[in-house]
């Protein structure tokens, strides 16, 4: 190997720059796997800033025949309700529809349809099952931006007196349902 | 004789020879020792052996239902059909990693027997990197992902096999999208060996464009059976879902079809020689770290099927050792490479240029959309889901303007061009358009379908007027014209077929943005009205398949009273595994096909009700036809003269050896 003249800094420079980029990348998916390994990261979940507070305003229209609902349905709850945002484009909102209809005679799950059009999310649930009492519309998605959510599926247990007491970024799991979400409602229900 | 310990051997031998494939030969370059060069062939044809040899125990394990090995016990069973015995050897992490290293070791042997005339010292450069490659992943294989791997005591059945990739589609699917992200080793090694040899000329944008070529057209293919797949066996009627192993695919595939192009450019004016290494380099490292961040489980999908954070540790280090090391080379080299070839803005260079800024754009947004929610959960501690509404507002406005440069870029001349002479050679294409456009206005609804299908339509009538112009039909007497295209090579032709198949795969998308569905729940005998047909439940019965039973229902289908189609969808209960598959049913006249799922049953078993999906997706397989013209052009494009006989090789002994030939 011969060795090259040397060419000006700035081409230098900008030639490490896919090293840079690769690096920094590299660095990030290290960390996520030891992450990974200890516990520490895992991608599926989140602590959401909205944790015991009382829900955003919000007014909900409902997708025929089903209600919508809003603030003043949340804050006069006097039990536990889970309100699930979901979408027909999302797959891991389908993966997560068996477990909600499994959920639905233990706890009232409330649906939002985030970003969908009402034909799209109605044939969703003619198709998977409707596990949810009340069905509300975010066609725009500004409701999930005041609810703080960054995708779908989300769920917030939502206690007596419409007080967020729980959040999940991820699709529920059996596991979830019976370790976390059914004991947290039980709890509401008896203060 | 073919025992596993026998495969497991092979492959352990295969792994050495990749080793000394990756040293020896690069030792021998450097020194200029032609014997040390001359052995690389040799090896990589060696390395190829040993790794069909293991292989082939591996499949000799399954299809003799060897259940003491433990890849065949958790993914076969004796009730298995022979065929799935066999494609299901690729159809787990462990055997799909050997096939992986098999295409791999196929590539390095193509090399051997194709590339005699390149120089001896590129050869064995390109041959060594190919070795280093495939040592890494050999050791992948043997360390954490033994496919070969003994259980005892051996049950006496497998577990069997994912009742999804139990299908004729999904079983070849993996070896020719293996095919395409493995062949894009071929043009990362041609990019290092250049950095190492600090040179990159037109002959070498020759050598590299058939390979990349080549991986392209397989890829293309790999994609739309991947997306077929989708389509027929899960019945949800869509057929891209933006999921990350999806996305996995097409960013190599954007990026692939970046470096076809610019490395035209390298050929006929060695100009962006920098960029189209970088794009080498970067396309091989979007197929390696694609596929296998996908399996340590950091991007999530419906898909995977191994997420194991340890094996991604060593997936980590060798993609670092893989991707950092030749970016590393590229920063410490590529400055010193001679940038060469001025144009003008609006040229051929310019458009190919504009071609690549449009693919990469669409790369980097899709590369966004795909790796933000692992980097924001990292960063800021959120997850998010990025879906299928972000990655239509951003791909297709950088689609739509690639869209209409296609039509004309292939058309301008090298060096400097004027718009006006290629616009009026396309009068016509432009008159076709606008029609399409008026048509489609009036058929679509939206406005985005409607650009589309004009898009679409613009594009196809450029290509075939280009054709139409180079050959001068109707302008010249017929058989002067078959004469012309006789004597037109054949990468000219493939490219206009190529573009041609992306306008017909883009009609595709754009009619089906108008498919109609429905979903019921009926009883048999009921009727549905659906795009004008009606569709009547006439029989809903169980019948035993090999290893499942399957509940089938009769779906008539009649326009204006006469039997259009009789569909016969289908649920499908593997017993061993306790899971279901739908078996969609479609009928297709290629202009749209009628496709029925069956769902559900519910009410009770005196008066049940069955959940119907039908649907209505007007252009359907236009989409998939589509991707094999592309790949069709490519073929042909392959088949060109210049590329068969290796003409710089010619041309470079005619100088040397003047009056010898």
């Amino acid at each position: 190997m011969t060795t090259p003249p040397s060419p000006p800094t700035r081409r230098r420079l900008l030639m490490a720059l896919p090293l840079v980029g690769v690096g920094a990348v590299g660095v990030g998916f290290w960390k996520m796997l030891s992450g990974m390994q200890n516990g520490a990261f895992n991608p599926h979940d989140i602590n959401a800033p909205v944790l015991d507070r009382p829900v955003p305003d919000c007014t909900l229209p409902g997708l025929p025949p089903q209600d919508g609902f809003g603030t003043a349905e949340l804050r006069a709850l006097t039990a536990p309700v889970l309100v699930n945002f979901f979408a027909s484009w999302c797959i891991p909102c389908l993966a997560e529809m068996p477990t909600l209809m499994t959920l639905k005679d233990r706890l009232p799950l409330w649906g939002i349809a985030y970003k969908d059009k009402p034909d799209n999310a109605a044939g969703f649930l003619r198709h998977s099952g409707n596990p949810f009492t009340r069905l509300g519309q975010d066609s725009a998605g500004r409701v999930g931006i005041d609810w703080g959510i960054s995708g779908v599926p989300e769920s917030f247990l939502v206690g007596p007196g419409g007080i967020i007491r729980w959040h999940s970024a991820a699709p529920l799991t059996e596991d979830t349902i019976t370790s976390t979400i059914l004991p947290l409602a039980q709890k509401l229900r008896t203060p | 004789m073919l025992s596993p310990e026998l495969g497991h051997y092979a492959l352990a031998l295969a792994c050495v020879l990749a080793a000394v494939q990756g040293i020896l030969p690069l030792i021998g370059a450097h020194r200029r020792d032609v014997r040390l060069m001359g052995l690389a062939p040799g090896l990589a044809c060696g390395q190829f052996i040993a790794l069909v040899a293991s292989f082939a125990c591996l499949i000799h394990a399954a299809v003799t239902d060897d259940f003491s090995v433990q890849n065949v016990a958790a993914n076969s069973a004796v009730s298995k059909p022979l065929l799935y015995k066999i494609t299901g050897v690729w159809g787990n992490h462990e055997g799909s990693i050997l096939l992986w290293a098999l295409i791999l070791g196929l590539c390095g042997a193509a090399v051997a027997a194709f590339g005699r005339s390149l120089p001896s010292a590129l050869r064995a450069r390109v041959i060594a990197v190919l070795g280093l490659v495939a040592t890494g992943f050999e050791l992948f294989c043997l360390t954490t992902s033994d496919p070969f791997a003994r259980v005892w005591p051996a049950p006496l059945d497998g577990q069997g096999m994912n009742p999804l990739l139990q299908d004729p589609g999904l079983a070849f699917h993996p070896p020719i999208l293996y095919t395409g992200y493995v062949g894009f080793a071929v043009p990362f090694a041609f990019a290092i060996a250049a950095l190492m040899e600090g040179r990159v000329d037109a002959a070498w944008g020759r050598w590299v464009r058939p390979w990349a070529v080549a991986a392209w057209c397989f890829l293309t293919c790999g994609i739309a059976m991947g997306s077929w797949w989708s389509y027929y066996v899960l019945g949800w009627g869509g057929y891209w879902f933006w999921d990350p192993v999806e996305n996995a695919s097409l960013i190599p595939w954007l990026t692939g079809t970046a470096l076809i192009h610019s490395a035209i450019v390298v050929e006929k004016r060695e100009a962006l020689k920098i960029w189209t290494v970088l794009l080498a380099i970067g396309t091989f490292s979007f197929s390696l770290s694609g596929t296998f961040l996908v399996r340590s489980g950091i991007l999530n999908s419906v898909h995977a099927f191994a997420n194991d954070p340890a094996r991604g540790v060593f997936i980590l280090g060798l993609l670092g050792l893989v991707i950092g090391g030749s970016f590393l080379l590229f920063a410490y080299r590529a400055p010193s490479l001679t940038a060469g070839g001025l144009f003008a803005p609006v040229s051929r260079e310019g458009a190919l240029v504009l071609n690549n800024i449009l693919l990469c754009s669409l790369c980097a947004v899709v590369l966004t959309g795909t790796m933000y929610p692992p980097f924001m959960a990292l960063l800021a501690g959120r997850t998010l889901s990025v879906g299928k509404p972000f990655f239509d507002a951003t791909t297709i406005p950088l689609a739509l303007p690639l869209f209409i440069f296609m039509g004309f870029g292939p058309m301008l001349p090298w060096k400097r061009a004027h718009l006006w002479p290629v616009l009026n050679k396309l009068w016509l294409a432009t008159g076709l358009t606008g029609v399409a456009a008026l048509i489609a206005a009036r058929n679509l609804s939206g406005a985005l379908p409607v650009l589309c299908a004009a898009a679409a339509v613009w594009i196809i009538a450029a290509s075939v007027s280009d054709i139409a112009g180079r050959i001068a039909l109707l302008r010249a007497p017929l058989l002067t014209s078959l004469a012309r295209a006789r004597a037109l090579p054949r990468s000219i032709i493939g490219a206009a077929i190529a573009h041609a198949g992306v306008g017909i795969t883009v009609l595709g998308l754009a009619a089906m943005s108008q498919a109609q569905h429905l979903i019921v729940e009926v009883p048999v005998g009921t009727t549905e009205h659906l795009a004008g047909y009606d569709w009547t439940l006439t029989d809903v019965r169980e019948e035993p398949g090999p290893n499942y039973t399957a509940l089938t229902a009769t779906l008539e289908v009649r326009r204006g009273g006469a039997v259009i189609a009789l569909l016969r969808p289908s649920k499908r209960s593997f017993n061993s595994q306790n899971q279901t598959t739908t078996d969609v049913a479609i009928h297709t006249n290629l202009l749209a096909d009628l496709y029925g799922v069956l769902g559900d049953k519910h009410g009770t078993d005196a008066n049940p009700t069955y959940v119907l999906r039908l649907h209505y997706n007007p252009l359907a397989p236009w989409m998939w036809l589509g991707a094999l013209v592309m790949a069709f052009g490519g073929a042909l494009s392959l088949s060109d003269r210049r590329v068969r006989i290796g003409a710089p090789q010619r041309a470079r002994l005619s100088s040397t050896k003047t009056g010898a030939a």
